[in-house]
Parts: structure tokens; C-alpha cells; sequence
């Protein structure tokens, strides 16, 4: 394995691409998202959107946030080169809801809001609230792995130069 | 940033190599080898070590558990002394001041306004507190995993070079490239040609 620090900048595009994919995914494809997590309702786009054009040498950085800011100067970006850098989602359940933006160079979460948990009253209540906030990250993180491991998968395959680019290209342009 | 917050940054780590048994003496021991020191009143402007998770002031680890559930939960405290440049200046300025009083020189050398400089943020040290910072961690250790409650780049890094040192185990944070390479199911050919990705183009050349 390539030593990690060269990597993390060399291969950041990777996770730029992933989040650009996702993106597209969550706008023409709600359906297979559920067949990636049995327990999700819906997965989309949350109020922070942050794009990175590097063409010609040059970097120009286009971020668009607000709750319900349009996203057409984020399809304009792609139109002319960009990448997703950075992505705030919302990711339901039946009857929860997880907040968290995630950067595609680290895929780190950061500003991560799970469902609401019952209040801390006593010592012996912050074991049960340690275990019930783990498995409600695991929830985030374990989905937003599989994604990633789908994506991966694709990215790996003829599939994606043949089918899946030519596609999100087309979805760029309309 | 701490598990109990909303909300919170998570940045994943596996977790190389494993512990020889018994495997909980052996965290107890390497965290109670590296606990935080308490610098208020020393001259000391950093202190880096393990703490008690929920109880971040105490580093007595047999008081409190760090096994909840399957889960090895603690935190890292990093404790800094921020003395404001002003302050450090107007103190310098004072000493100098003082020094060419009783030397009955005018100028001093570059030797001894060092001196005088490390005087003063020695002292200034002795008087200010430390500013404590503390990140929990979650490690899964029967997944090789561990979820560190913050994505800042310095508490990371301090991170890492503790946990070798307390566990002698390394830490690799996952990011796209050990992600792929480390924790997704692609074959080893898919993973050889994953050194060969170049950035796809999603605009018409």
C-alpha cells in the first residue's frame, strides 16, 4: 500500500467522484438506494452543497447552502468541469432522520445529527445512552460504507466508463 | 467533541495489529502509563495524554470503566497554555527595560534577549492555566475499528502518535484510498488497478 499521507492527496479525487456519483444517484435513482439499506425511506441532498472546478490548473470553489437553496448553479458547476467536494445529507428512516455532511477528500462526517435519545438522568443511564449513540453512528456510517463499496465496485468495472459516465453526462446537460 | 454531543465529527481508524492477552489489563496499562499530567503551576505549555471518558478531569482509569458493552471508550485530552503575544511582549519589554537599568548598558545581545524571552513565557507558564481540549474515542476491538470524535488535523495527529505509543498498535485513518484498499470488499486485482485511477471527466471533452 502507497504511503498514506501521498495517497490521501493523490487518490482524493476518488472521493470527490463518489459524492458527484451520489449526488446523481440520490436525483434519478431513489429505488436502488433502497435496495442498498432496507430500513431507508429517502436519502437527499441537505442544505450545503460545495463544488470545486480545477480545470486548467486553476481552482475555483462554488458552494451553495441554505435549506431550500437550488441546486441549478451546482448542475451549472458540473457543466463546466467541477466535482462535489463536499455534501450535506439527510438520511430517513421510517420514522428517524440523520443530518451529517460528509468531505469527499477524508469521507470523515462532521456536523452529524442522529435521532433524538432519551435524556441522561444518572450515572447508570450513560452506558445504555453511550451504546444507544454508537449504534445510531453506526446506523450513518455503516450506510454511507455500503455506498461507497457500491460505488467502488463500479468504478472498478467497464460498467462505469461504458454506461454509468455517459449517463450522469447526460444528466449534467438536461 | 464527545459522544454525548449533537452534534458531532467522526473520523474512522483501523485499528493494525492486536493486543496480547489479557487484553483489558493491557489498555488499562497502556492507558494508565499515558494519562494526561495536570501542568497548571509547571512551566510546561502542552500536555497530551488519556483521560476518563464522561469524567475528563479525573485520569484514575480504575475508577472508571472504560469496557461499555463491547465498546473500549475513553477520551484524549490535550492541554495547552495560549499566552497572548501582547502579553508576552509587554513582559519582555519590562524585563529588557529592568535588565539595561542594572547593567548600565544600552543595548543588549541577541544571547540575552533569548534568555530574557524564555524567562518570561517560563514564568508566564507557572501562572497561566491550561486550556483543556477533549475528544472521545469509541474503539471496537473486535472489529479493528475506532471512531475518534473529531476531524480536527492537529487532535488527529496526536492521536495516532499516543496510541502507538500506549498500545504499540498502529492507527490508519480511513479516507477514500485505505478505504478501498483496506476495508471494501474489491479483489485483489481491483485493488492493483486502483493505483491505475485517473480523475474521470464528467463534462464533454
Amino acid at each position: 500500500m502507497l504511503d498514506v499521507a501521498i495517497a490521501y492527496n493523490r487518490y482524493k479525487f476518488i472521493g470527490n467522484e463518489f459524492l458527484t456519483w451520489l449526488w446523481f444517484t440520490i436525483d434519478t435513482n431513489q429505488h436502488f438506494l433502497k435496495t442498498v439499506d432496507e430500513t431507508l425511506t429517502s436519502l437527499y441532498l441537505g442544505n450545503r452543497l460545495v463544488l470545486e472546478n480545477s480545470v486548467n490548473d486553476a481552482s475555483e470553489i462554488i458552494t451553495i447552502k441554505g435549506d431550500d437553496a437550488g441546486l441549478e448553479e451546482g448542475l451549472l458547476s458540473l457543466r463546466k468541469g467541477a466535482v462535489v467536494i463536499e455534501m450535506n445529507l439527510a438520511y430517513k428512516t421510517e420514522n428517524q432522520e440523520w443530518k451529517f455532511t460528509l468531505k469527499g477528500e477524508s469521507l470523515s462526517f462532521a456536523g452529524l445529527k442522529v435521532p433524538e435519545t432519551g435524556p441522561v438522568e444518572t450515572q447508570a443511564d450513560i452506558e445504555g445512552m453511550v451504546l444507544e449513540k454508537a449504534y445510531l453512528y453506526e446506523k450513518a456510517i455503516a450506510m454511507v460504507d455500503r455506498l461507497f463499496n457500491i460505488f467502488l465496485q463500479l468504478r472498478s468495472s467497464v460498467e462505469w466508463s461504458q454506461k454509468t459516465v455517459p449517463n450522469i453526462k447526460k444528466w449534467i446537460q438536461v | 467533541m464527545g459522544i454525548l454531543s449533537s452534534p458531532v465529527s467522526i473520523t474512522q481508524y483501523r485499528v493494525e495489529g492486536k493486543l496480547s492477552e489479557p487484553i483489558l489489563e493491557n489498555v488499562a496499562n497502556g492507558l494508565k502509563k499515558n494519562t494526561v499530567e495536570d501542568i497548571d503551576d509547571q512551566s510546561s505549555d502542552k500536555a497530551i495524554g488519556w483521560t476518563c471518558f464522561n469524567n475528563p478531569f479525573s485520569t484514575d482509569i480504575n475508577q472508571t470503566p472504560f469496557l461499555i458493552g463491547t465498546h473500549l471508550v475513553f477520551s484524549l485530552r490535550i492541554d495547552k497554555k495560549m499566552i497572548p503575544s501582547k502579553i508576552i511582549q509587554k513582559h519582555y519589554t519590562l524585563e529588557m527595560t529592568k535588565k539595561l537599568k542594572k547593567s548600565g548598558r544600552d543595548f543588549l545581545s541577541k544571547t540575552e534577549k533569548k534568555e530574557i524571552k524564555d524567562h518570561v513565557i517560563h514564568l508566564l507558564n507557572l501562572r497561566i492555566p491550561a486550556t483543556p481540549n477533549i475528544y472521545d474515542l469509541i474503539w471496537n476491538y473486535e472489529s479493528n475499528t475506532l471512531w475518534f470524535f473529531s476531524n480536527l488535523k492537529g487532535a488527529n495527529e496526536e492521536l495516532e502518535t499516543l496510541f502507538t505509543r500506549s498500545f504499540n498498535l498502529k492507527l490508519i485513518r480511513l479516507f477514500p484510498y485505505t478505504m478501498a484498499a483496506l476495508t471494501s470488499p474489491l479483489s485483489d486485482v481491483e485493488k492493483d488497478a486502483l493505483s491505475q485511477f485517473t480523475p474521470t471527466r464528467f463534462t464533454e471533452s
